[in-house]
């Protein structure tokens, strides 16, 4: 489903390189989880994945389902079903939750060619995922992400997931800042979307996260490149021994 | 040969002034309308079209900008259009006559021109100073308008609608308001037109008596071959509350004036202004607040979405007199830039005499918010409706203010409408 080549990228602004020479494979069906260091470039990444602007491809190529996906903006690509659950999911002041949820469930819809959601359909797909979620509609009633705490930031990211359903999901470490009962409410969404024919890129920096998203895959990026892949196994052996001597293998 | 000064007459101040002679006989009014209008032209004349060199005009030079005014043209009245929200009374003017009035309760509708002729507005018509231009024009040239009462007491359960129609040529209207005691009332001024070359004013003056409460609406839908200068007044007394929401979404060249009075403790007053320009248009917000006794409070807040090769500008000047402690006045302006070409001035200014006072002032100048963009993309947004989204967040907050759902949501409507031709 996902295949990255030989990609390299650096900052548009100055030139920076970050992404050097990665490579990696992920099925359908299959979690993958990308595992470093700060400053791996694993954020990068997943920007990079999403369309971001600020980056910019200098050499190979990343294909989605067998097609190159560099020159689809960021809303093309996520229409094709590609999601990216932000890190940190922008507070929005004005633009409504419910009404940001409705448009871009729709123009998901249009762009492929499929009716617009009825009022009373997307209330009950709205409802029903908020419940699983543990999510409080009042809280949808606010303004995008404003006033959220981190935790209802990360949930609103996968309830949005949910409610557009796409086919590669990148999760830029969704642990960051929540609680052990949040983190369960979070995996457990999440854990629901696995899937055949969906593929998962669980990007984080501790193994904690992969106790209840069990990856099938685990691939530690280090200065912009997979140094190093392998199964669950690698993650529980980052987490015992650090990254410092896979670095050094590496080296 | 020609000899030319500074002094010498645009074409636009030669039309403007030769056209009183042919007017003048059809002008209504007695003797003392004749004498306010005479005072008037002798003004204009002398002072002639401001340049930037006068400072209440600085950042619109009508002088320069001013390249022709649009004949008066008998034939481009209309008839009333419908009201932004259903169901309110409607009191219309077309190409400088009144066509049609509704009815309603409480409120009684005369014709202004019937008020010329027989002198008794005669002393509104004085300008209000030297570089007064609007008035100047309006009180040379003003042939009729509706003069509206809203009675003691009166709370009106839907809006009035004060329809100001001009799809081309020339006229100068103006709406008196009275409100009485304690009344209530929602009044919508629909400054509408300009589907060809037009040149019109329009002065408003409201007084809220003791403790009424209004919410008044001025709407600007007009084309961009429309020039357009408007003057609100507002005298508040005791305890006195209005809401006035301005929102300009067309014209070529646009002038509103607001000049509000608090005179009565107590009395609040609240600016809302939302300004949508776009193409090459120029519309210039000027605003004057005077807290003239204790206790009084005023809120402006401007919200402006300039793209295209726009320019807009926003001139705030809150007074307050040397008795007036305890007065609390903030004043905003915010723009959100959407194109390199487009351009907004501020300049807001306080003038404080009082030594108990709580006064503010603050402008900024932004553009879309690229994470905030790159958010809404990535969730198949596309660009053009993700921007809408953004450009309607940064307006929308204002206009919920308003908790009238009909109103929110007619003008709602008119900013999706706009954005959508200039997104």
């Amino acid at each position: 489903m996902l295949e990255i080549k030989n990609l390299h990228a650096r900052i548009a602004e100055d030139g920076t390189e970050i992404i050097r020479g990665l490579n990696l494979t992920v099925k359908a069906g299959e979690v993958a989880a990308i595992m470093g260091p700060n400053g791996s470039g694993k954020s990068t990444l997943s920007y990079i994945l999403a369309g971001r602007e600020d980056y910019e491809v200098t050499e190979g190529d990343i294909l989605y389902n067998g097609e190159s996906i560099l020159d689809l903006d960021p809303a093309e690509r996520a229409a094709k079903g590609i999601f990216l659950a932000f890190q940190y999911p922008m507070e929005i002041p004005g633009v409504a939750t419910m009404e940001f949820l409705k448009v871009a469930m729709n123009e998901q819809r249009k762009a492929r060619g499929e009716e617009e959601l009825k009022i009373p359909e997307f209330m009950k797909r709205v409802k029903d995922a908020a419940g699983l979620l543990s999510m409080d509609m009042g809280m949808l009633k606010r303004p995008l992400n404003v006033g959220f705490s981190g935790g209802e930031k990360k949930r609103a990211e996968i309830l949005q997931m949910k409610l557009l359903e796409p086919k590669l999901c990148v999760l830029d470490e969704t642990d960051s800042g929540l609680d052990i009962d949040a983190l369960k409410i979070v995996s457990e969404g999440v854990n629901a979307l696995r899937s055949p024919d969906r593929a998962i890129v669980v990007i984080t920096h501790y193994q904690r996260l992969l106790d209840y998203i069990v990856p099938d895959s685990v691939h530690v990026l280090y200065k912009g490149r997979v140094i190093k892949s392998g199964d669950k196994t690698l993650a529980r052996q980052l987490e015992e021994n650090g990254y410092a001597e896979i670095i050094g293998e590496a080296a | 040969m020609n000899v030319h000064t500074s002094q010498s007459r645009t074409p636009a101040e030669t039309a403007l002034i030769d056209a009183f002679s042919e007017r003048v006989g059809d002008l209504p009014g007695n003797a003392d309308v004749a004498v306010a209008r005479d005072t008037a032209l002798e003004a204009l004349k002398i002072q002639g079209l401001p340049s930037r060199r006068i400072e209440s005009w600085h950042y619109t030079d009508i002088r320069t900008q001013l390249r022709s005014v649009a004949p008066f043209d008998a034939a481009a009245g209309s008839q009333p259009i419908a009201p932004l929200i259903a169901g309110s009374t409607v009191a219309a003017v077309s190409n400088g006559a009144t066509i049609s009035a509704g009815q309603v309760d409480g409120v009684t509708f005369e014709k202004l021109s019937e008020k010329l002729a027989d002198g008794t507005f005669a002393p509104a018509l004085a300008t209000r100073s030297t570089d007064d231009l609007i008035g100047q024009i309006n009180a040379a040239y003003v042939t009729d308008g509706w003069h509206v009462d809203i009675a003691e007491g009166a709370e009106l359960e839907t809006p009035l609608e004060l329809q100001n129609l001009q799809k081309s040529g020339q006229s100068h209207v103006r709406f008196p308001v009275r409100v009485g005691k304690g009344a209530k009332a929602t009044i919508i001024e629909r400054q509408y037109g300009g589907e060809g070359e037009a040149f019109s004013s329009s002065i408003s003056q409201l007084t809220v008596a003791d403790g009424a409460e209004i919410v008044w609406i001025i709407l600007r839908q007009h084309g961009d071959t429309s020039v357009q200068f408007c003057q609100f007044n507002a005298w508040l007394g005791k305890d006195a509350k209005l809401t006035l929401f301005v929102v300009n979404a067309g014209g070529k060249l646009v002038r509103q004036e607001v000049h509000v009075l608090a005179k009565g403790e107590g009395s609040d007053f609240q600016l809302r202004g939302i300004n949508l320009l776009g193409g090459e248009s120029h519309t210039d917000v000027t605003m004057t607040v005077g807290h003239l006794v204790e206790n009084t409070t005023s809120t402006e807040i401007v919200r402006n979405v300039v793209t295209g090769r726009a320019r807009g500008v926003f001139q705030g000047m809150i007074r307050v007199a040397k008795i007036a402690q305890k007065t609390d006045a903030r004043m905003a302006c915010n723009s959100l830039l959407l194109s390199d070409d487009a351009e907004f001035d501020a300049k807001p200014e306080l003038e404080i005499f009082a030594d108990d006072v709580a006064c503010g002032h603050g402008a900024t100048v932004t553009e879309i918010d690229q994470d905030h963009l790159f958010y809404l993309m990535a969730r198949g947004i596309p660009e053009k409706e993700a921007r809408g989204l953004l450009v309607k967040a940064f307006v929308a907050e204002i206009i919920e203010e308003l908790e009238d759902e009909p109103l929110v949501e007619a003008l709602e409507a008119i900013l999706e409408d706009w954005l959508s031709a200039h997104g």
